[in-house]
């Protein structure tokens, strides 16, 4: 294959902008390896800036002696046709010794000047341990910094990862120790094993942390080998749960990137966005929630470091489609379209409508719709045989449910409706025995 | 065989002239027609099924069988359950997932043929993975406890086989009378070798006696050495599966000339072959007719060998039972379809052997055939009819056979499978409803069985 000879990524692709000031480090793309297995080396990331990764988020960094991994690390949920719906691990933080990490990180930077990397550090919950590693880390003129106070497997034990990143006050505490002894913008990485994301995101606000990122992975075990009564990754005959990861994760962690861009002490807290995102349009929904950059892991372990190509491709034609010239341009555009459910007007209303000239008469929607639903789907047979699925709009509440079912691409439609009724929130409604007066 | 074909060469014989032939390459081109499919791409091809709720291809199959249910369980790898869903409608499950002709049935009404997508799911396939793979440490179906009732049925066919089966499910014993020295009937004589390979027929027969209470007497035929009467007397139930024992006749003199030969003749003894090589082989063949025997003859004595074979069929090719993907094995093997032209004459040589045919050249007008009064000849070293499958006129000859109410030849039944004569019931090929297929066969059996379980304990009760 011939390849054009390369200068400095300018960020431009397909003539619009990629690129990205986030929280002062500079990116070509939006596109961020995560702090993970692929990020462990220079080799790796050497390999992904050629591919095209805007970013790199280098494997967390640790006190020395390294940790020590077991072998025997990974598991899958996979859908029916094997695809990979979720990925878990077991893998604790990075098994190199700090020296070589640090000289690696040096050298990676001093090549590539013009990709953001950021460090991802863990150290025990110590103001000396931070005070101590923050400088050797800002010796390799690394761009910043990513606490990780979310692993969830292992290193909680130690008392570690989730260990402090479910305390709002440790959170806090870690946050104003690195912004005291790192001069460079310091992120702190957020793990959604906790009931209310806002509270750590809030904490690490009051810390001085200039971004949040999330989410790290959620506690999982991924399937059981019914054979031998054990989970899966096995160790010998054991097994422990692991981090969840993968685009099944992808929904909560948009829920949780939402909830941080619309509630107001975080309003204005930049977030790199961690979730499931396997390809451009993922990307594109977790910037217009209110994410500057986001990171990849899983997706990239699944497939290498060549979908990064699509995925710049992908989300740069959808921009210039939308007339978008850059991420920022875009980003946070549907948080104030996502609301509390009080706020939903309930004189809307939208009816199902079945394409009788694509449906292809599998009687799905029907019986869904039938069981579980409303009995909103009247299944007509005449007089040759053939069948006819229709909708009876006036039993029909708008569920979804059988647009979800159906198999074929646009079939079933939902149909907004004329009710001619101004828009009523809950908190307005006559039918709401809590009703605010006036 | 009847027919004397034993002036043709051997299969044998002819293999040195033939470039590339062995008798390795031989048995390869009697293999299966489609391959199995492999675990993978059952996973896979499982995974297309949409799982519809009143399934159109349930509809469509004459045997019930509750497709999407066993399709899904393969896709959770649960290949005993999938079977067991197949079986416990279709025992014979396994040979119609070969035969059937699933393009006009199942796959035919599957919901994925819709434009957008044109591929039904491979629901054949799927039900042979399924009864290919289980494996059962005990027989999956149970007798009931001994009913103290003795059914005797005539032909271990598809139909009888079924019934049978059924029957020993609710309990009620069985003699099966077989006038052939295997059960199985067609499918162990009649389908094409490379429909069904590797003994299969015999297999599923075991299989599907291992429920216990079924024995087969072979070299027994109704009205030779064997009376409906005193089955009738002897018996507390009768179910008749005769099939239909008799090819047509072309009707023309010199039909019993050597090298003219009914095709099915041919196809049993192509079945039965353990050494193909000792096959006689006509280099020049006609096949007389336009359903899947007359395919199935043309296709396999290609494959044999031959130089050139041509099928001859009265009508258009859209009027052939034989159904399009039928047509096409047919024809991606050589064999050349002529149509609209009657056989008028069989062309002898100076020993009296069979040297071609004579057709004449027809033409519908106003929806009847009627010939032009052309004519054209095609030399052939052999020709074999396959217009059609009659009644053995012998097997119904006694006098409670006689009794029988017939429509045309066939035995009139209602819709539990009942004749005219109480106490008998019939199926298969030798009922007046019906296609002449394998599933459809098996489908009758069971019916047959229910009706006469229910027969047998309304008798029970009023005594």
């Amino acid at each position: 294959m011939t390849t054009l000879p390369q200068g400095p990524d300018t960020g431009l692709v397909n003539g619009v902008d990629l690129s990205i000031d986030f929280v002062g480090i500079k990116a070509p793309n939006p596109f961020w390896l995560a702090s993970a297995p692929p990020t462990d080396k220079a080799y790796n990331v050497v390999r992904a800036y050629e591919a095209g990764w805007g970013g790199v988020v280098w494997k967390t960094l640790g006190e020395d002696p390294p940790a020590v991994n077991v072998s025997s690390r990974y598991s899958a949920h996979f859908g029916r046709n094997r695809e990979v719906l979720g990925f878990n691990n077991i893998e604790l933080i990075t098994d190199r010794s700090l020296a070589v990490n640090l000289r690696e990180i040096t050298a990676v930077k001093q090549a590539w000047p013009d990709r953001a990397l950021i460090v991802s550090i863990m150290v025990p919950c110590e103001e000396a341990a931070w005070q101590h590693i923050l400088p050797l880390v800002e010796a390799t003129g690394a761009d910043g910094i990513e606490l990780n106070l979310g692993c969830p497997h292992g290193m909680p034990e130690r008392g570690m990862g989730a260990a402090v990143g479910q305390n709002p006050d440790l959170i806090e505490q870690v946050a104003r120790w690195c912004k005291q002894y790192y001069a460079k913008p310091v992120i702190v990485k957020l793990t959604p094993n906790i009931t209310d994301i806002r509270v750590a995101a809030q904490a690490a606000l009051r810390g001085g942390a200039d971004a949040v990122s999330l989410i790290n992975t959620i506690n999982s075990i991924t399937s059981l080998d019914l054979d031998a009564m054990v989970a899966r990754p096995t160790v010998g005959g054991q097994s422990t749960h692991g981090g969840y990861c993968g685009s099944a994760v992808k929904p909560i962690a948009l829920n949780m990137v939402a909830e941080i861009a619309r509630d107001a002490p975080t309003r204005d807290l930049p977030i790199s966005g961690i979730g499931g995102i396997s390809n451009w349009r993922d990307a594109a929904e977790f910037v217009a929630l209110g994410a500057g950059s986001v990171q990849v892991c899983t997706a990239a372990m699944l497939h290498g470091f060549r979908i990064v190509e699509e995925m710049k491709d992908g989300l740069s034609r959808w921009m210039a489609e939308k007339g978008y010239r850059s991420i920022e341009a875009f980003s946070g555009r549907a948080v104030a379209n996502t609301t509390d459910w009080k706020h939903l007007d309930m004189n809307f209303q939208t009816i199902a409508h079945i394409d009788q000239d694509t449906c292809i008469q599998c009687g799905r929607c029907y019986i869904a719709c039938e069981d579980t639903s409303h009995q909103s789907i009247a299944k007509l047979v005449d007089a040759g045989g053939a069948r006819r699925y229709e909708v009876i709009e006036e039993e029909c509440v708008g569920c979804n449910l059988c647009q979800i079912t159906c198999p074929v691409q646009d079939c079933i439609t939902m149909l907004p409706q004329e009710t001619g009724k101004p828009y009523l929130s809950w908190d307005q409604d006559p039918r709401n025995p809590f009703r605010q007066a006036g | 065989m009847n027919h004397d074909l034993t002036h043709l060469p051997r299969v044998g014989d002819a293999l040195a002239d033939r470039p590339g032939m062995s008798p390795q390459a031989l048995d390869d081109n009697f293999s299966d027609l489609h391959p199995p499919l492999t675990q993978r791409q059952a996973i896979i091809e499982s995974e297309r099924c949409l799982y519809c709720y009143d399934a159109p291809c349930i509809e469509a199959c004459p045997s019930d069988i509750d497709i999407p249910r066993f399709i899904r369980q393969i896709s959770e790898h649960n290949i005993n359950g999938a079977a067991h869903t197949i079986l416990e409608q279709n025992i014979l499950g396994g040979s119609c997932a070969r035969v059937c002709p699933t393009e006009i049935l199942c796959e035919r009404s599957c919901v994925r043929n819709h434009d957008a997508e044109c591929q039904p799911v491979l629901i054949g396939l799927l039900q042979r993975h399924a009864t290919d793979h289980m494996q059962f440490d005990a027989h999956p179906f149970e007798r009931a406890a001994d009913s103290g009732r003795h059914v005797a049925v005539v032909g271990a066919g598809p139909a009888g086989l079924a019934c049978a089966h059924r029957l020993a499910m609710f309990g009620h014993r069985v003699t099966i009378f077989e006038a052939e020295a295997k059960p199985g009937g067609l499918n162990e004589y009649g389908i094409a070798r490379y429909k069904m390979t590797d003994d299969f027929a015999r297999k599923e027969v075991e299989f599907l006696l291992e429920i216990g209470g079924i024995e087969i007497r072979h070299g027994q035929r109704l009205g030779h050495n064997l009376s409906l009467a005193r089955l009738h007397t002897d018996y507390d139930s009768v179910f008749l599966g005769l099939g239909l024992g008799t090819s047509r006749r072309l009707g023309l003199t010199g039909e019993e000339a050597p090298g003219l030969a009914p095709a099915v003749d041919y196809i049993k003894e192509l079945r039965q072959a353990d050494d193909l090589t000792r096959l006689p082989l006509a280099r020049r063949c006609v096949v007389i007719g336009a359903g899947n025997t007359a395919i199935d003859m043309a296709t396999q004595m290609a494959r044999l060998g031959a130089d050139e074979v041509a099928l001859v069929y009265r009508r258009g090719v859209e009027a052939m039972s034989a159904t399009g993907h039928e047509q096409e094995i047919a024809r991606a093997n050589g064999v050349r379809m002529v149509t609209w032209a009657k056989p008028v004459e069989v062309l002898l040589d100076a020993g009296g052997r069979v040297a071609g045919m004579r057709f004449e050249k027809t033409r519908a007008a106003d929806g009847r055939l009627v010939g032009t009064g052309e004519t054209f000849e095609v030399a052939a070293d052999a020709v074999f009819r396959a217009i059609g499958q009659g009644f053995d006129g012998d097997s119904l000859s006694d006098p409670a056979a006689g009794e029988l109410a017939r429509d045309g030849e066939r035995i009139r039944v209602d819709e539990a499978f009942r004749t005219s004569l109480p106490g008998v019931y019939a199926g298969g090929d030798c009922v007046a409803p019906g296609q002449d297929l394998t599933v459809q066969a098996v489908q009758h059996g069971k019916l047959a069985a229910h009706a006469i379980h229910q027969d047998l304990l309304a008798k029970q009760e009023a005594a």
